[in-house]
C-alpha cells in the first residue's frame, strides 16, 4: 500500500552533466593496465580479490587432498611427489594459512565487499580508490611471499598456521622453520597491512558515502556485515602485525619476546633468554578469534540476502540481526582465551573466557532462529544461491553446536586439539563461511558478468557439496571424542588410533569426491562468463540497489544518476503492491522502514 | 565501536537539517551544479565539494589512527608482560625475570621530543597557513600558490626539517645505546626500546613522504584543494605522532 | 527441490546423530576419579545439543519443503519479525547455554584450581623433541637440579633431562621412558618442555595439558583402574609429533612400590 500523503518522489536524481557523487570519478580507463591491472575500480579490484582467492582455494584444497591421500596411504608417491612427516606438516601449515587469510578472509570480504558494498550504498566508488588499489596489490605480494615459501630451501614452515613459539621462533626446531618460516611470516605482515588498508576503506565508504535516505537501519544486512568485518580487522590485524614483528626479530635479531631461556633444541643450547610462548598466544589468538568472525560474518550478511529474496518475505528480525552481528563481533574481542584452556594459562581466567564465550552463543542462536523464521511462511524459489543459503544454516547449525563443548574448559580438557576441534571449526568457519560464498557467487554473478549461471550445474555442485561436506567433516567429531589428536601425520605409531583406519578411508573418499565437484563450479563459472544467457537487470526479483543498475555495473555505477532511497533493504511479499516486492528506490512504502 | 556513534551523530544532524547538503541530502553525497552544501562548491566539475572531501579524509584518517592505536597497543601489552614474567631457569631451579631497566640517553632524547614539538607547531601553522591562502586564491589561479607560498613563512619546508631531524636525532640514540653497549638482543628493555621508537620512526618517516608530496604538488601545479587536505591530514596525523612518541618516551623512562 | 531439500537434511541428521547414539566410536573408557563427572557433564551436553540440532535441523528441512512456491500456494506472509518470540527464544538459549557452562564449571574448579594434596605420587614429565621421559624423586621426594648444558637427548634417560648428579637431591632420583603409577593415588604432575610446546594427553584419564618451555606447570590426576594407557602429544611439536607417544602402566600401590624400590636399587 502506498502512503497517500507521501508526495510522489522520483527514484533516481539526475545530477546533471558528468556529475558524480561524493567520490572523484575519473573517466573510465582505456588502457588495458589501468583498466584490468592497476585498476581504482573498485569492481575490478573486488573481481582481484575473488579471482586472487579462487586460485588460492585450489592451492589450499589440492593440499588439504595430499594431506587426506598421505593419511590413509601413508607410503603412497602423488604426482610423483614424497610426502613424509614433515611434508605433510609444511601442507597443514600452508593449507591453513593460504584458505584463512587468503580464501575465507579475501573473498568475501576483498571480493564481494569491494565490489558490492558502494553500490549497495549508492556510492560511484570507495571513499579511496587508490587506498583500494594498494590493498589488493599488497595482499598479492603477500600471497607470491607465501607461494615463495614451497620453494625455497627447507622449504615450507611446519609450525600451523597458528605458529606457536618457539616452534616457529627456532630456526632449527624442524625443516622449514628457515627461510620458509620468516617468509611466512613476511606474507602474513603484509596480508595485516593490506587488510587494515581495506579495513580503513570499508569504513569510511559505509559512513560517509551512503546515498540520500541510506540510513543505517536501512542498509541491507551484507553492508552491516562487511562494515562490522572492517571494524574487527582494523582492530584485530594490528595486533598480528605487532606479533609478527617481535617473532621475526626473535628470529633474527636475537631477541626473546618468546623463547625463554634455558632450551636445547636438535642438541644445540639456544641462546635466548627469559621470553614467554604464552605471550605469543595471547597476542595470536587475540587477533585470532575475531579472524573467526571476519571470515563467517559476510557468510551472514549474505545468507541473510538470499534468505530474505528467495523466501520472498522481509527478513525477520532485522534489528535484531544487525544487534546479533554487532554482539558477536564484540564479545569476540574477549574469548581469545579459550583457545588457551590447556597452555598453562592461569585456570581463573579460563572461567572468564569459558563465560564469554558461551555468551557468544546467544546472538548466534538469535541469527539462526531468525533465518529460520524468515522461511517461516514464506514462498520459497529454489535457485542455486538459495540453495547454498539454505545449507549455510544447516552448516552453521552443526559446527556452532559443537561450540558449547569446547567452550567449557572441563570439557576441553580431552577434547582440546582433537579432531572435534577440527570438525567444529571446519564446519562453521571452513564450508558454512565456503557456502556463504557460493551462494554470494550464485547471486550476485548475474550482476557482476552479465550473464545467467547454469541452474543444472549449480544443483549438482550444491548437492555433492553439501553431502559431501557432511561426509568429510562430521566424522571427524567422532574420531575427536575417541582421543585422536590434531596435526598427526600418520596413523601408524599410537595402537588406539588404529580403530580410525575405515573412517579415515571414507573421509578421504569423500574428500576426493567433493573437491572434484569443485571443477563443475569452476567450469560453469568461466563457461557462464561467455556463453551463459544474457542476465537482465533484475534477474532475482531483489529490492537492493544493484538490481537497479544494469549488469554489469557501468564503470561510476550509477551512470551519473544518483539513487534515492525510500526503503528498507527487504520488503518482499508486500500485500497490495504492483509486484510482490518493493525496491528500496521506490517510493517510500508504509511500514517499510524499522 | 566507540568511533561508530559519534560520527553517526554528526550525520544525523546534517540529514535532518534541510539546508545543508543540495536538496537535503547527506553530507557524503554532493552534485556539482546543484550548488548549496557546506563549501565553495561547483566550481570544478569533476572535483566533488571541498568540504565533503576534507571531511572524508579527516574520517579516513581517524580510522586509520585506531589501527596505529592497536599497534602500539599491543606492543604495550607485551612489554608489560614481557616485563613482570619470570621464566623458569633450570639452572637455578627457580623462576627468574631477566628484566633489567634501560639507562635512556636522555639528553639526546630530550632534545628530540623538543624537535618533534616544535615540529608539531611548525606544521600547525602549515596548515592554518594552507586554509588562509584557500580563503584569499582563488582556484583557478595555479601560478599563484607558489608565490604566496615563498611570501609567507615556509612552514612546510620547517617542519620537513624538524621531522627529519627527530629522525636522525632517534637514530643517534641508537648509534649511542649502541656505543654503550646495549643492541636490541641485550636484554627485553633493550629490544623493547628499539622495537617501539623504530616503529615510532617508520610512521614519522610517512608524515615525511605526505608532506615532501604536498612541497612537490605546490611545484607541479596540482590542485590547491588537494594541497590543502595533504596539508591538513598530515598535520592531523603529525600531531597524533608526537602525542604518541610522548607516551612512548613515558613508557620507557616511567615503566622501566 | 524443497522436498530433496527435506530428506537430504533429515537423513543427515539422522546419520550424524545415529553414531552419537550409537556409540561406534566412542571415548575410550575412563579410568581416573574425575573421568566418570566429566563423562556425565558431556552426555547432559550432548543431550541438549542434540536436541537443538535435531530440531533446527528438521524445521529447516521442513519449512523448506512446506514454504515452497508452488501454484496455490498462500502467499508470503508479510512480517518483519515478532519481538516477543525473539525475546522467549533468546532467554531460553541464554538459560541453556548458560547453565550448561555453571553445571561444568565445578567439574574445571576440582581438576585445576585445587592443588594436588601432599600424599600424592610426584612425578615429573618432560617433553622434547619427540618423546616423554618421568622423573621420579625417589624416597627424599626431592628432584635434583637439572642443566640445560647436560642434556644429551641421544643418550636418553637422566642425560635426556640433563640432570645434574652433583646434586645430593639428584642422588635418588630416576629417569624411565615409560610412566609408572599406583591405583587410587593422587599424581603430583611437574610439566616442563626443553624446547618447543608440547602436550601430555592421557586420553583414558580425561587429563591433558600443555607442557611449555620455561614454565614448570603442576597438575594432578588420580587413576582408579589399573591398566596400561597410551600417552600421545596433543600439541604440534615439529616433524615427529605423531610418533611421540608414551605408556602409562598404573598398578597397585604395592606393585609400584617394587618397581620404585628397584630403580633406586639400581642407582646405589
Amino acid at each position: 500500500m502506498h502512503n497517500p500523503e507521501t508526495p510522489k518522489q522520483d527514484s533516481v536524481v539526475h545530477a546533471g552533466g558528468n556529475g558524480h557523487g561524493g567520490v572523484h570519478v575519473h573517466p573510465a580507463p582505456t588502457s588495458f593496465i589501468r583498466k584490468y591491472i592497476f585498476s581504482t575500480d573498485h569492481k575490478v579490484i573486488g573481481l582481484q580479490y575473488y579471482f586472487l582467492a579462487l586460485t588460492s582455494v585450489f592451492v589450499g584444497m589440492y593440499l588439504s587432498l595430499l594431506m587426506r591421500i598421505h593419511l590413509v596411504w601413508p607410503g603412497a608417491k602423488v604426482l610423483g611427489m614424497d610426502i613424509k612427516p614433515e611434508t605433510y606438516l609444511a601442507l597443514l601449515t600452508m593449507h591453513g594459512t593460504i584458505m584463512v587469510f587468503f580464501v575465507l578472509t579475501t573473498a568475501p570480504q576483498g571480493g564481494f565487499g569491494n565490489y558490492m558494498l558502494p553500490i549497495q550504498i549508492g556510492a560511484p566508488d570507495m571513499a579511496f580508490p587508490i587506498l583500494n588499489m594498494l590493498s589488493f596489490w599488497t595482499t598479492f605480494l603477500g600471497f607470491l611471499a607465501i607461494i615463495a615459501a614451497f620453494i625455497v630451501e627447507g622449504g615450507a614452515p611446519i609450525s600451523g598456521w597458528t605458529n606457536y613459539a618457539p616452534l616457529s621462533a627456532i630456526p632449527s626446531a624442524g625443516p622449514g622453520q628457515g627461510l620458509g618460516e620468516d617468509l611466512w611470516i613476511v606474507s602474513i605482515a603484509l596480508f595485516c597491512i593490506a587488510s587494515l588498508l581495506g579495513a580503513l576503506n570499508f569504513i569510511t565508504t559505509t559512513l560517509d558515502l551512503r546515498a540520500r535516505g541510506m540510513t543505517m537501519m536501512r542498509l541491507p544486512l551484507t553492508v552491516w556485515s562487511w562494515f562490522i568485518t572492517a571494524i574487527l580487522g582494523l582492530l584485530a590485524f594490528g595486533v598480528l602485525l605487532a606479533a609478527g614483528i617481535l617473532l621475526l626479530l626473535d628470529r633474527n635479531l636475537g631477541t626473546s619476546f618468546f623463547v625463554p631461556g634455558g632450551l636445547v633444541v636438535s642438541g644445540e643450547m639456544i641462546k635466548h633468554q627469559g621470553g614467554s610462548p604464552l605471550l605469543w598466544q595471547h597476542l595470536f589468538w587475540f587477533f585470532g578469534h575475531p579472524e573467526v568472525y571476519i571470515a563467517i560474518l559476510p557468510g551472514m550478511g549474505v545468507a541473510s540476502q538470499v534468505l530474505s529474496t528467495f523466501s520472498r518475505k522481509p527478513i525477520f528480525g532485522y534489528k535484531a540481526m544487525v544487534y546479533a552481528m554487532l554482539a558477536i563481533g564484540g564479545l569476540g574481542f574477549f574469548v581469545w582465551g579459550h583457545h588457551m584452556f590447556m597452555s598453562g594459562m592461569s585456570p581463573y581466567s579460563a572461567m572468564a573466557f569459558s563465560v564469554m564465550t558461551i555468551a557468544i552463543g546467544v546472538p548466534s542462536a538469535i541469527k539462526t532462529f531468525n533465518w529460520l523464521g524468515t522461511m517461516w511462511k514464506g514462498r520459497i524459489r529454489f535457485t542455486v544461491p538459495m540453495m547454498f543459503a539454505i545449507g549455510f544454516v544447516s552448516l552453521f547449525v552443526s559446527g556452532g553446536l559443537s561450540g558449547p563443548f569446547l567452550a567449557q574448559p572441563a570439557l576441553d580438557i580431552p577434547l582440546h586439539d582433537t579432531f572435534f576441534v577440527v570438525a567444529h571449526f571446519h564446519l562453521i568457519m571452513g564450508v558454512a563461511a565456503i557456502f556463504g560464498i557460493f551462494a554470494a557467487t550464485y547471486y550476485w554473478f548475474p550482476k557482476m558478468f552479465g550473464r545467467m549461471m547454469n541452474s543444472k550445474l549449480g544443483y549438482l555442485h550444491f548437492w555433492i557439496t553439501f553431502i559431501g561436506a557432511y561426509a568429510i567433516f562430521f566424522p571427524m567429531h567422532y574420531e575427536g571424542m575417541a582421543g585422536r589428536p590434531r596435526r598427526y601425520a600418520q596413523l601408524t605409531e599410537v595402537a588406539y588410533l588404529h580403530q580410525f583406519w575405515g573412517l579415515e578411508k571414507f573421509i578421504t573418499f569423500a574428500a576426493i569426491i567433493t573437491i572434484s565437484a569443485q571443477f563443475l563450479f569452476v567450469i560453469n563459472l568461466f563457461w557462464s562468463m561467455f556463453k551463459g544467457p544474457k542476465a537482465e537487470i533484475n534477474p532475482w526479483e531483489s529490492t537492493t540497489l544493484e538490481w537497479t543498475i544494469p549488469s554489469p555495473p557501468p564503470h561510476d555505477n550509477f551512470g551519473g544518476h544518483v539513487p534515492v532511497v525510500n526503503n528498507g533493504p527487504y520488503e518482499y511479499g508486500v500485500p497490495g503492491a504492483e509486484r510482490d516486492y518493493i525496491m528500496q528506490t521506490d517510493p517510500a512504502h508504509v511500514g517499510s522502514s524499522h | 565501536m566507540g568511533s561508530l556513534s559519534p560520527t553517526l551523530k554528526i550525520r544525523e544532524s546534517t540529514v535532518a537539517n534541510p539546508k545543508v547538503g543540495g536538496a537535503g541530502f547527506p553530507p557524503g553525497i554532493r552534485f556539482p551544479g546543484t550548488g548549496g552544501g557546506g563549501g565553495g562548491g561547483g566550481r570544478d566539475e569533476s572535483y566533488p565539494d571541498f568540504g565533503d572531501r576534507l571531511r572524508r579524509y579527516r574520517l579516513g584518517l581517524m580510522v586509520g589512527l585506531v589501527a596505529v592505536v592497536m599497534l602500539f597497543v599491543s606492543f604495550t601489552s607485551a612489554y608489560i608482560v614481557r616485563q613482570g614474567l619470570g621464566s623458569y631457569d633450570p639452572a637455578a631451579n627457580a623462576f627468574v625475570t631477566d628484566w633489567k631497566p634501560l639507562a635512556l640517553p636522555m639528553g639526546l632524547l630530550i632534545l628530540n621530543t623538543c624537535l618533534l614539538l616544535a615540529s608539531s607547531f611548525t606544521i600547525e601553522m602549515a596548515r592554518r597557513a594552507a586554509f588562509a591562502q584557500a580563503a584569499v586564491a582563488p582556484v583557478t589561479e595555479m601560478p599563484g600558490i607558489a608565490r604566496d607560498e615563498v611570501r609567507g613563512v615556509p612552514w612546510l619546508p620547517i617542519t620537513v626539517l624538524l621531522g627529519l631531524g627527530f629522525l636522525a636525532g632517534q637514530l643517534m640514540a641508537w648509534h649511542e645505546l649502541g656505543r654503550r653497549g646495549f643492541y636490541i638482543s641485550t636484554s627485553p628493555s633493550n629490544s623493547f626500546f628499539y622495537v617501539l621508537t623504530g616503529v615510532h620512526a617508520v610512521h614519522l618517516f610517512g608524515g615525511v613522504v605526505a608532506l615532501l608530496y604536498a612541497l612537490a604538488a605546490a611545484f607541479r601545479s596540482r590542485p590547491l584543494e588537494r594541497r590543502r587536505i595533504v596539508v591538513d591530514v598530515t598535520a592531523w596525523y603529525w600531531h597524533f605522532m608526537a602525542i604518541l612518541w610522548l607516551y612512548i618516551f613515558a613508557l620507557l623512562k616511567f615503566a622501566a | 527441490m524443497g522436498l530433496a531439500l527435506l530428506v537430504v537434511i533429515w537423513l543427515l541428521t539422522f546419520v550424524c546423530s545415529y553414531f552419537f547414539v550409537a556409540k561406534t566410536w566412542w571415548w575410550p573408557a575412563a579410568a581416573s576419579l574425575s573421568g566418570p563427572a566429566l563423562d556425565a557433564q558431556f552426555q547432559y551436553t550432548l543431550i541438549a545439543m542434540g536436541v537443538v540440532f535435531v530440531a533446527a535441523q528438521a524445521g529447516l528441512g521442513l519449512f523448506a519443503w512446506k514454504y515452497r512456491e508452488r501454484p496455490g500456494a498462500a502467499a508470503a506472509t508479510y512480517s518483519h519479525g515478532n519481538t516477543k518470540l525473539e525475546v522467549v527464544w533468546t532467554t531460553l538459549t541464554a538459560i541453556l547455554f548458560f547453565g550448561l557452562a555453571i553445571a561444568g564449571s565445578h567439574l574445571w574448579a576440582a581438576e585445576r584450581f585445587e592443588p594436588a594434596k601432599s600424599d600424592s605420587v610426584k612425578v615429573e614429565v618432560t617433553g622434547l623433541q619427540f618423546a616423554w621421559y618421568f622423573r621420579y624423586p625417589g624416597p627424599d621426594g626431592k628432584y635434583g637440579r637439572t642443566k640445560p648444558e647436560l642434556i644429551d637427548a641421544s643418550a636418553g634417560g637422566e642425560a635426556a633431562v640433563g640432570m645434574d648428579s652433583t646434586d645430593p637431591a639428584s642422588k635418588d632420583d630416576f629417569v624411565t621412558g615409560t610412566m609408572y603409577l599406583p591405583v587410587d593415588r593422587e599424581v603430583d604432575l611437574t610439566l616442563r618442555a626443553q624446547d618447543v610446546i608440547h602436550s601430555f594427553f592421557v586420553p583414558s584419564m580425561r587429563f591433558k595439558q600443555d607442557a611449555v618451555p620455561g614454565l614448570m606447570i603442576h597438575m594432578h590426576f588420580t587413576p582408579d583402574k589399573v591398566g596400561d594407557y597410551e600417552i600421545a602429544c596433543a600439541e604440534l611439536c615439529g616433524l615427529g609429533h605423531y610418533k611421540m607417544h608414551g605408556i602409562l602402566k598404573v598398578v597397585s600401590q604395592k606393585d609400584f612400590d617394587a618397581w620404585t624400590a628397584q630403580h633406586v636399587a639400581e642407582k646405589q
